[in-house]
């Protein structure tokens, strides 16, 4: 089977982990690739762990289960770090994105993680300065873009500026992208 | 009826009934035991009859009461028994007369 | 020109529903059907579809307006899910046995109780003997695709008989994938102007629909209902061939994945197909001759062709996403096992596995044990347990 890809989403509900792992997947596709976004779906209680998930292919997806091995995780909430299990199913070179104001190395010891890659990222901050809401999920996608290198930053924002627009006034359009932009400069990885 | 003879791929689709009024060929006068008999001098033609009728066997000729179908009166006696003036009157139907199961 | 996009399954629906452009659509909401006809009533109050849009207070009032507009002599649809298509249940045989040529698409999720909202397909296998063609799908372009054929297959005049068009709840419903889009005026000039033969608003010719029917011509007319039916696998394969000179996609009575040459086969019906492919390849990397036929039409149930497929296989596991309490297995594996009973040659041993009940996941490590177990039993020559409830918490 050709290279399958799968990212997992933590996050709260009402964090936007679903609506990032589509805009990711609706991106993605528009790139050319296949995809797959769906997300795990429990109760949708506001500030509840959710999961959500993507899929990206060169060749078309056929599998239907849940994914188990996801070589990049996104944690949109750092607080939910002991309380979802992060790491669950990661491989060793696993690549996680983490929202929060601590760094890569901290971040690493916090996880317990001896390889792999780890981001940071203090998307809260971002999305406060640039949306005026906490709402990590748009600068998060910018970070995945950054250093899982799916696509350019220029292709994802004309991709996603689209599917924007179909929701947004012209102002929160510009805001998110500005959110993405800066996320996209910002993301710390290891030394 | 010559449909006995019928088998399931010669009768419409669905159980539709691909004709209008194809009810009236369903005569039902020898459900009768007694008939309504008309006294045509004591009518009014007020109609009552036909307004009650049940199997609409009340036959009407421009504007008034004409007859009785008895092809498809079934002898209940709503008519009889609505008629203000009295002029309809049941009568046991031996089929003697000719009138009964003949209609108009 | 088709252009592919990514698309939940109800988005998908929604899509083909809009293309398809019925004269009517009752529905009432129910999840995870509810996308379906919520997207749909956007194109109605937009004017991008001539629809009458009927709201109605529950599922069985959608089903009866939907079969009141059919018999009038509209294209009429409905869409629902589960409870909502249990309600339908008394009318369902009714727009069958009226030979009313309505097409839902129906998202499978479980019966209650207790109560759930996720996928399996009790709602549907309880549906199978009302008389309406099943069409099950894989992911949202098969919905898609099938859908669209629905209508032909529908309303051809040796069919005439309502269809439902499935596709796994929440999995394929709500789940984002790819599919390929026809264009409007590819699928308009695909379907053609339904042109009903009988029809109650056809006053110059009036007619009666749903009059008493003793035991003088009912047993006749439900003759009738399985001659229509008999007639129906010929159809499906006609308006898949006409299908495929427009979309390049090809569609049969069933799925046989890398099936010929294969000595263990899996049966399965839905999403789980798609991931079970992906264990074929994997296996035959390993040089295990496996194989896999995805179920498409279920009701008619191509016996013949489907035994025919399977027969001289050394093992045999239909996956069941439905239970039938009869203790002999799931619906499907019933069925299979009646159609291999009068085939050709030795007996091929069959066992079942009822799996992802109310939305249990299946994965790839239970559908390649499911593998294991077939080498085990054509070694062995013995079936210990000829059912198995597969990912069930012991």
């Amino acid at each position: 089977m050709a290279e399958l890809l799968e990212i997992r989403w933590h996050g709260r509900g009402g964090q936007g982990a679903k609506t990032a792992a589509i805009l990711m997947g609706e991106a993605v596709s528009a790139s050319g690739k296949y995809i797959q976004a769906f997300p795990e779906y429990g109760p949708e209680r506001m500030g509840a762990p959710v999961l959500a998930f993507n899929r990206i292919s060169d060749e078309p997806i056929r599998l239907h289960c849940q994914v188990a091995n996801p070589a990049i995780v996104v944690v949109l909430d750092a607080t939910l770090i002991g309380k979802a299990d992060v790491t669950a199913g990661v491989p060793e070179d696993g690549l996680y994105i983490i929202n929060t104001n601590l760094s890569p190395s901290e971040m690493r010891e916090q996880l317990g993680l001896t390889g792999g890659k780890v981001y940071t990222l203090d998307a809260t901050q971002i999305s406060m300065e640039t949306i005026g809401r906490p709402i990590p999920n748009t600068p998060m996608m910018g970070a995945l873009i950054r250093t899982s290198g799916l696509l350019t930053i220029d292709e994802f924002i004309a991709n996603t500026r689209d599917r924007l627009e179909a929701k947004f006034r012209p102002d929160i359009v510009e805001k998110n992208i500005q959110a993405i932009e800066r996320a996209y400069q910002e993301v710390q990885g290891e030394e | 009826m010559s449909a006995v003879e019928k088998g399931w791929k010669d009768v419409p689709r669905g159980g539709l009934i691909l004709e209008a009024g194809s009810a009236k060929k369903y005569e039902t006068g020898d459900w009768r035991t007694y008939k309504p008999v008309w006294d045509k001098e004591k009518c009014s033609n007020c109609m009552l009859c036909w307004i009650y009728c049940p199997d609409a066997s009340i036959l009407v000729k421009d504007g008034e009461m004409s007859g009785i179908d008895y092809k498809h009166c079934k002898g209940c006696g709503i008519c009889a028994h609505e008629c203000p003036r009295k002029c309809i009157e049941m009568v046991l139907d031996t089929g003697e007369n000719g009138e009964a199961g003949a209609g108009e | 020109m088709s252009k592919r996009v990514a698309i939940t399954g109800n988005e998908a629906l929604a899509e083909a529903m809009r293309q398809i452009n019925p004269d009517v659509v009752a529905a009432y909401p129910i999840t995870p059907a509810t996308e379906i006809v919520q997207i749909f009533a956007d194109s109605v109050s937009n004017g991008r579809v001539d629809t009458e849009f009927v709201t109605v207070e529950s599922e069985h009032s959608a089903m009866s307006a939907t079969i009141g507009a059919s018999a009038a002599g509209a294209r009429a649809m409905t869409a629902t899910s589960s409870q909502g298509l249990a309600l339908m249940w008394e009318m369902l045989y009714i727009a069958a046995g009226l030979r009313l040529p309505i097409v839902a698409p129906i998202v499978n999720r479980a019966l209650s109780a207790p109560i759930n909202i996720h996928c399996d397909h009790s709602d549907t296998m309880g549906a199978r003997d009302s008389g309406w063609i099943q069409i099950y799908s894989e992911d949202a372009q098969e919905a898609y695709d099938n859908l669209i054929q629905a209508i032909r297959i529908s309303e051809h005049p040796d069919v005439l008989l309502p269809t439902m068009v499935t596709m796994d709840g929440f999995i394929v419903s709500h789940g984002m994938g790819n599919a390929e889009l026809l264009a409007d005026d590819v699928v308009q000039k695909f379907i053609g102007e339904y042109e009903p033969e009988h029809y109650l608003l056809d006053v110059e010719n009036p007619i009666t629909v749903g009059a008493l029917d003793f035991a003088d011509w009912y047993f006749e007319h439900r003759r009738q209902l399985a001659d229509a039916h008999s007639k129906v696998q010929d159809v499906v394969l006609q308006v898949a061939k006409e299908f495929k000179e427009i979309s390049g996609r090809e569609y049969k009575l069933f799925d046989a994945y890398r099936l010929d040459d294969a000595e263990y086969a899996i049966v399965v019906i839905n999403s789980a197909a798609g991931t079970a492919k992906t264990v074929v390849d994997e296996l035959r990397e390993k040089g295990l001759k496996v194989g896999l036929l995805k179920i498409r039409l279920f009701r008619p149930f191509p016996h013949k062709e489907i035994a025919e497929a399977l027969s001289g296989k050394k093992a045999v596991a239909v996956l069941d996403r439905a239970d039938s309490l009869s203790l002999m297995g799931g619906p499907l594996y019933i069925d299979l096992r009646a159609a291999m009973y009068d085939s050709p040659g030795s007996r091929v041993p069959m066992v079942n596995y009822i799996y992802g009940l109310g939305g249990r996941d299946v994965n790839l490590e239970q559908i390649a044990g499911v593998y294991d177990d077939l080498m085990e039993i054509a070694k062995t020559g013995k079936i210990t347990q000829p059912v198995t409830y597969l990912g069930v918490r012991e």
